[in-house]
């Protein structure tokens, strides 16, 4: 399989994203310009964190009117995968590919730090690696990741397990100490009905390599790989993918 | 006309004035003069140290470039370079902290990145006063929110630094910004203007009327009317800085151009004319292609601007089109603005006429250095001995009181608010002896710190600047780095004052001294002078950036106690020294007596030790004692690691129990090994002729230090980590 990162200006885990993918889990990986219109065959397309066009605005909202954007959410909506972590959650909530917003942290500050979480739903593709229940420690860095949502959308997303990850502490209980930014249900994580569109705050390419700290970030990215592994690149052929890669 | 109250208002004296009449054969227009005027500064120009800089060491076998570019550059093998440099935004940063403290990381980025380098690290060095004043307060939360705005948005992690909190800091805040890049060795770029014809090209932010004679400013004292001059200061825009990061990262890698400078101090006239004089050349540029945030701006502004964001590019004609390819993929424009010439003048028109003519060596290379009066005070400033203490009832309450210090307790409040993880390299968060950094795609490690106790600077100027180089690469050993370069920034107060001065010439010979022991040249850095307001200067601060490397980073070591039932092991000798301590200041409420002795040899000893024993996988965990003496540095171990570990420590030293507990005699270390190691460990310390004693034990949940029979501390590690912890978000109403 064949994942592709989004390079938005402003953008800056863009390459911590393709190390995460390419040299720590050694999937090949490209990285996706925004004013292009070519996903490049990719089964898995990757949002990064960063600030996106500054934001200036609210975050994510400009980023969204991306030339590439449109073909994202085409993918999308033929069932491709598509991860967004951090500003790449944001740009999600603004796409209107996952439900609800993002306000400013409680404490009103940017926060980075360690944070617990919680795997909420282990039968996605983007967790099946992982355990119902399982806690994974990963950095967060944000300064708007208060997520919100009213309260039917809320019933609604529970009602359908589209919550996936929750701040917890470290045992795995769900408290108001360990949820850092004020998010609603201490939600970290969140998929769509249809499962295929994931969006966190909590930082996984940080999380990818024992030296730094924490390889717990690396469930996700095999759960994906897990899932997607198999399947025939979209539009090119394996075999020549392989040979670019090597 | 340039008349005197004209020459005042341009900081320039009437000496200087008939310089640059002489240089120029006329007398210079108000345009040309603003442009001396800038340059000329004490911020630009050096005038007042540039002649005593002289006397540190700049050469090493790793330095490819030392100062008198935009950065220092070393050489790290595999074909790799580290650039980096120390610079400092003190005087905006009071008037509006947010934007100085934001455009000063702004400032610093741009200075790595041009000479091709990846900025892959910050580091700060902040000194505020006490933040129980709410004027302090909001200061220092402007310079922090400044410093995240900026170095988060634009993906540089902030790994480290340290902040100090002074009285002699309430109106004289000092922001200090370290940048180090990683580049490859035959892809440097300098801030040459080569090869007559060749197009000068404009990129980045447009030209405003922002930040008009910042340099000159920051070369004067302060007044009670700081406030009107908000304006000289500048507004960041980390966005576009990492549009332009990328894009000239982009057009130097591909080598489409031949030289480039960022607009950093004194913007296009410092570019244009550095430039031309660094590469012999002259250049002429047409201020109408300029890119203008505004109509109506005369030549005088334009020049002077020094709106952020904004590079001078020197390319060939025939690349200046793929060169314009790449700025418009990252949605810049890239204009080109003049052209390189013979004949060594800068020919600026406007409208078709001249506005500007005058040689570039001049306003670049002949400004004057002054050997400026110097004197001693008469008197030591802390006075020489210590008048009679009396030794404290309870050694636990004043424990508490230092770690509740601000100088001394947990500044995870600040560097919450930083991004140190981006760019996937940060090893050691903040917290540890100094930052550490992987180096992808190697073994090797790059290690960094700041360091510099002004209170020991203040008591004895030459003494605090060696303690200075000395306790920076004291924290590098403790990770088990050898420390490569230095860079520095000299933080004093007016100097036309003849005991700052002193001080300076002082602070400088204790600096050379002592990167002379350590073999460690020094690549450049800042100084920063008029630090006084309202007739008030700073304590002289100097300020160490030291860069050290590791081969192997599975061998560095942090400084947390790893396990229960290790030795605890003193490196070094307690002597009765209390002078410029913080138990002094805190409990005491004295900053008196002469600083703690060095003696450099010494010192130099016990860190070739430190690092053979980490070497030799010795050595579980390593911190240095610094402020706050063995008993915070017990403290500091038992709360860094993930799990809090207690201790059980017992001296026999024939001390003053205070002395003992809380002193800051210099050039000891604290270490743990496994028992089945401490044999190896002490025959190794004898060998090395080191002082190593085993003083106790880890584990338990409290920390407890006995002397000579007599508990003198006991307190659960928890109780003492609760009050360190908390002692700086309760100033504040945001906790995080």
């Amino acid at each position: 399989m064949k994942f592709g990162v989004v390079q938005f200006p402003g953008s800056n885990c863009d390459f911590d994203t393709l190390y995460a993918l390419q040299n720590v889990m050694k999937s090949p990986t490209v990285l996706l310009w925004h004013k292009d219109h070519d996903l490049q065959g990719v089964d898995c397309v990757v949002l990064p964190g960063g600030f996106s066009y500054g934001d200036y605005l609210r975050s994510g909202a400009i980023a969204r009117f991306s030339p590439l954007m449109q073909e994202v959410k085409a993918f999308a909506r033929k069932g491709g995968h598509v991860l967004g972590i951090c500003n790449g959650f944001q740009i999600l909530l603004e796409l209107g590919l996952l439900p609800g917003a993002m306000i400013r942290n409680k404490n009103l500050k940017f926060l980075c730090r360690h944070v617990h979480i919680r795997i909420e739903n282990e039968k996605t593709a983007f967790t099946r690696a992982g355990r119902k229940g399982q806690v994974l420690r990963i950095p967060i860095a944000h300064f708007d990741g208060n997520y919100y949502a009213p309260a039917r959308v809320l019933k609604d997303m529970e009602r359908h397990g589209q919550i996936v990850f929750r701040y917890c502490d470290a045992a795995g209980n769900i408290t108001e100490e360990a949820n850092v930014n004020g998010s609603l249900g201490n939600i970290a994580g969140i998929r769509n009905r249809e499962s295929n569109v994931l969006g966190l705050m909590p930082h996984p390419e940080r999380a990818a390599e024992a030296l730094l700290g924490s390889e717990d970030g690396r469930t996700i990215f095999a759960s994906l790989i897990l899932s997607l592994g198999r399947r025939k690149p979209a539009r090119r052929p394996v075999r020549r993918e392989r040979a670019r890669h090597d | 006309m340039i008349d005197k109250k004209t020459l005042d208002q341009h900081g320039l004296t009437e000496g200087e004035y008939g310089l640059i009449v002489g240089m120029i054969g006329r007398e210079p227009n108000l345009t040309e003069l603003g442009i001396f005027s800038v340059m000329w500064s004490e911020h630009c120009g050096y005038k007042s140290s540039r002649i005593h800089l002289k006397k540190l060491p700049t050469e090493g076998k790793r330095v490819v470039q030392g100062p008198g570019e935009n950065a220092g550059i070393l050489d790290i093998g595999d074909g790799q370079v580290i650039v980096f440099k120390i610079e400092s935004h003190n005087h905006p940063s009071y008037i509006e902290p947010y934007q100085g403290a934001a455009t000063g990381v702004g400032g610093i980025l741009r200075d790595i990145f041009t000479m091709g380098a990846r900025p892959i690290a910050v580091l700060d060095s902040l000194r505020f006063g006490p933040p129980d004043d709410p004027k302090n307060r909001s200061v220092m939360e402007g310079v922090v929110s400044g410093i995240a705005g900026y170095g988060n948005s634009i993906g540089v992690p902030t790994v480290g630094g340290e902040v100090y909190f002074n009285p002699c800091y309430n109106l004289n805040p000092l922001v200090n910004v370290f940048c180090l890049g990683l580049a490859d060795k035959d892809k440097i770029f300098y801030a040459k203007a080569e090869g007559s014809g060749n197009k000068v090209l404009y990129v980045g932010a447009k030209t405003g009327r922002d930040g008009i004679h910042g340099a000159t400013m920051a070369s004067a004292e302060f007044g009670k009317e700081t406030e009107h001059k908000r304006p000289n200061v500048q507004v960041g825009d980390p966005f576009k800085e990492k549009l332009l990061l990328e894009a000239c990262l982009e057009v130097m890698d591909r080598g489409l151009i031949v030289g480039i400078q960022d607009m950093g101090a004194a913007g296009l006239t410092c570019s244009t004319t550095e430039m031309a004089a660094k590469g012999g050349m002259g250049i002429v540029v047409d201020l109408d292609k300029v890119p203008q945030r505004e109509a109506g701006m005369t030549p005088y502004e334009i020049l002077l601007s020094e709106s952020q964001e904004r590079m001078l590019l020197v390319a060939t004609p025939e690349k200046v089109r793929a060169v314009q390819a790449v700025f418009a993929k990252w949605d810049l424009d890239a204009p080109v603005i003049g052209e390189v010439v013979e004949g060594g003048r800068a020919r600026i028109s406007l409208k078709g006429e001249v506005v500007v003519d005058i040689p570039v060596d001049a306003v670049v290379n002949l400004c004057p250095a002054y050997r400026r009066p110097s004197q001693a005070p008469a008197a030591p400033v802390g006075g020489t001995a210590l008048p009679a203490l009396l030794l404290p009832q309870d050694y636990d309450d004043v424990f508490l009181k230092l770690l509740a210090s601000p100088t001394i307790a947990d500044k995870e409040w600040v560097f919450r608010q930083y991004d140190h993880m981006v760019q996937v390299n940060t090893v050691f968060l903040p917290g540890a002896d100094a930052a550490l950094l992987r180096i992808k795609g190697s073994k090797k490690a790059l290690a960094m710190t700041l360091d510099g106790n002004s209170l020991y600077t203040q008591l004895d100027p030459k003494t605090g600047a060696k303690i200075a180089v000395a306790e920076a690469c004291r924290n590098l050993a403790c990770i088990g780095a050898r420390p490569i370069g230095v860079t520095n920034c000299l933080n004093f107060g007016n100097p036309e004052k003849p005991e700052v001065m002193w001080q300076f010439e002082q602070a400088v010979d204790g600096l050379a001294e002592a990167c002379r022991a350590f073999d460690i040249p020094v690549t450049g850095g800042n100084v920063s002078f008029y630090n006084d307001t309202e007739g008030l200067s700073i304590h002289p601060t100097p300020v160490l950036g030291i860069v050290g490397i590791l081969d192997d980073i599975r061998k560095a070591v942090s400084p947390g106690f790893k396990a229960a039932g290790d030795v605890v092991v003193l490196i070094g000798e307690n002597r009765e020294e209390l002078g410029g301590s913080e138990y002094l200041r805190v409990v005491h409420d004295l900053e008196a007596g002469a600083p703690p002795s060095i003696d450099l040899e010494r010192e130099k000893r016990h860190q070739e030790f430190c690092l053979d024993a980490i070497e030799a996988g010795l050595v579980r965990s390593a911190h240095d004692l610094s402020e706050g003496g063995l008993a915070v540095a017990l403290a500091e171990c038992a709360f860094h690691g993930r799990k809090k570990i207690g201790c059980s420590i017992a001296l026999e030293d024939s001390i003053r129990p205070d002395t003992l507990l809380f002193g800051e005699t210099q050039s000891r270390i604290l270490m743990t090994c496994r028992k089945k190691d401490l044999d190896n460990l002490r025959e190794l310390a004898r060998r090395k002729e080191v002082p190593a004693r085993a003083v106790g034990e880890t584990g338990g949940t409290e920390i407890a230090v006995e002397h000579r029979g007599r508990k003198l501390l006991r307190l659960p590690v928890e109780k003492a980590f609760q009050v360190w912890k908390d002692a700086l978000p309760n100033f504040f109403k945001v906790r995080i």
